[in-house]
């Protein structure tokens, strides 16, 4: 083994001269990523306590934003919005992406069809297929309303309808993301090793008891892994809503990304948007505090 | 028997409701608007047109919006699949001073929501000259926390008796990288490149922020805008829209079984 200590070419130590490369390898990397992520978040936290727009020099505020943005019920509201967005859409599409890939796991004629058709939304643009399932569910010209006419089902007044647009939005959130979790579940299940069932079986547990006990409580860790990603995802939903109704109507679908957009860049209240986008930021590391305390409990190990 | 038929018909109706926007929007894009407005329940097309491929040429610079998806995404997974394999491959293979703070910072910037980063960035793009340019766009993203994460992990799965036998042989760390980790890391490779290539083709908040001309637009965010002004040019808008899929879907059925392993096998779990 090379120790360090030992005089190489140049007069540097072996040592040293190792490390030198390393840097080589990690330099664009931290070079960018510093300039580009590390020091935008600390230049926007700082900025989230200044009076800052496109226009005028920065003032020091404080955290008057902050004041500004729970006294604002714009900011209140879409605050709900996020949470409600997050609470309904992360277990829905963890939940069907465990449904799947309970149905996929098994051995099943069109298996890798049925598993790419339920992967597609994943890999397709939100924008755009936000767009077309605006057309599809649209009051007017869509085809779903025309055809739940029929089975006399009502979906209100479209994206213009108030008490329907967040249940709209959701729901292309779900489409988009069970799929991917579902491969993710997928993984999981394939970690299990096929003695428990085959142990199981043989002691009579059908297949609700083998679920219950030995599947779920294995894919524990995945369960926790995939809704952490849900979660985080959920919190940051903006594409479909820009295209479906643009936050509207009334701001009933207006989330916390979406309010950074458009006071950042549109109203070029930099000060003000900063100071939403930090509130997301505690929102996620929360979140991610919840995982690592769950994390450090209930471990599974097999 | 009855529960495999009714395994089959729910996956069935999943499937066909998972799929029903693409299929209407690729039916859409050939039916006349009359049709589309006039007889919404029907899914076929009666009459078959290229009008709307033809007017939505006509009123957005789409193959020049086509080029710039390309040179984006393009670009940045080229960028970051060397920058991010590199940095992986020193957190794995290398020792320095500092590793392990770097290793730490890669963690905490994976849960960054990348919003927040979005004014400085914006600020500092536009201070230097670099609005509505390819290396604006591209340059911030030419690395990620997720892409060294995610390769640092499937390279410690590579058995290191591999480089220290070619250590002995004389080969460098250059050597090392480039001729024994990235060759066995196809598979993750690929995912990766695949990953970042459709995000940031399929990304639409970006680019909206980063250009302000409909020439440097990308796909998704040129069609974003231009269905703002013309909502009721269905026909036209699902043109572009079924444009901006296909590349999309074409290279996924290609690779979709190795993209659907490669995501289950290689540590993103």
């Amino acid at each position: 083994m090379r120790r360090s200590g030992v005089r190489a070419r140049g007069g540097l130590t072996l040592r040293a001269r190792r490390s030198l490369s390393a840097y080589g390898f990690i330099a664009p990397s931290v070079i960018i990523l510093g300039v580009f992520l590390a020091w935008p978040m600390i230049w926007s936290l700082r900025t989230s306590f200044y009076e800052a727009s496109q226009f005028a020099p920065p003032t020091f505020v404080g955290l008057g934003n902050y004041r500004k943005l729970f006294a604002d019920a714009t900011f209140r509201g879409d605050l709900v919005n996020t949470l409600v967005y997050a609470a309904v859409v992360t277990p829905l599409a963890v939940g069907l992406a465990l449904v799947f890939a309970l149905m996929l796991h098994r051995r099943l004629r069109g298996r890798s069809f049925f598993r790419a058709a339920i992967f597609l939304p994943a890999v397709l643009s939100f924008g755009v297929m936000g767009i077309a399932w605006d057309f599809v569910l649209d009051p007017n010209i869509g085809v779903l309303p025309r055809w739940l006419q029929h089975v006399g089902l009502s979906l209100g007044n479209g994206v213009n309808d108030p008490n329907w647009a967040m249940a709209y939005v959701m729901f292309v959130g779900v489409w988009k993301n069970a799929g991917f979790y579902m491969v993710m579940y997928l993984a999981g299940l394939s970690t299990i090793p096929n003695d428990f069932y085959e142990a199981a079986a043989i002691d009579g547990a059908g297949p609700w008891a083998r679920f219950r006990h030995i599947t779920w409580p294995l894919l524990s860790n995945t369960t926790l892994f995939v809704f952490v990603i849900a979660a985080i995802a959920s919190l940051q939903a903006f594409d479909q809503i820009f295209v479906m109704t643009h936050g509207g109507p009334f701001f009933k679908t207006e989330t916390l990304v979406y309010l950074v957009y458009r006071t950042g860049f549109k109203d070029f209240e930099f000060g003000y948007a900063s100071a939403v986008a930090w509130v997301l930021v505690f929102l996620v590391f929360l979140i991610s505090l919840v995982q690592n305390f769950y994390f450090g409990r209930r471990q599974v190990k097999y | 028997m009855v529960r495999r038929v009714g395994l089959y018909a729910g996956l069935l109706v999943a499937v066909a409701v998972i799929v029903l926007p693409v299929v209407w929007m690729v039916f859409a894009s050939v039916k006349p608007e009359a049709d589309i407005t006039g007889n919404p329940a029907q899914l076929l097309p009666e009459h078959v047109t290229t009008q709307n491929y033809r007017e939505v040429t006509r009123q957005i610079p789409f193959a020049r919006q086509f080029l710039n998806s390309i040179i984006f995404a393009g670009g940045v997974t080229v960028f970051s699949l060397a920058f991010n394999s590199m940095c992986a491959f020193a957190l794995a293979r290398l020792d320095f001073p500092g590793r392990r703070a770097l290793f730490i910072a890669i963690i905490l910037f994976l849960m960054i929501p990348y919003q927040v980063t979005l004014i400085p960035i914006y600020q500092l793009v536009a201070k230097l000259g670099l609005m509505n340019t390819f290396p604006g766009m591209i340059i911030p993203r030419a690395t990620n926390a997720f892409g060294i994460f995610f390769l640092r992990q499937f390279f410690l799965g590579i058995p290191r008796s591999l480089d220290e036998a070619a250590r002995i042989d004389g080969a460098g760390d250059w050597r090392i990288y480039a001729r024994i980790i990235l060759p066995l890391s196809k598979p993750a490779l690929l995912t990766i490149a695949l990953f970042d290539f459709m995000f940031n083709w399929n990304d639409l908040l970006w680019p909206l922020i980063f250009t302000t001309s409909t020439r440097m637009e990308t796909l998704p965010a040129g069609l974003a805008l231009f269905m703002g002004q013309h909502v009721s040019q269905y026909g036209v808008v699902m043109a572009g829209a079924t444009l901006t899929t296909l590349p999309i879907v074409i290279a996924f059925l290609f690779v979709q079984r190795k993209f659907i392993q490669g995501i289950a096998t290689t540590g993103l779990k």
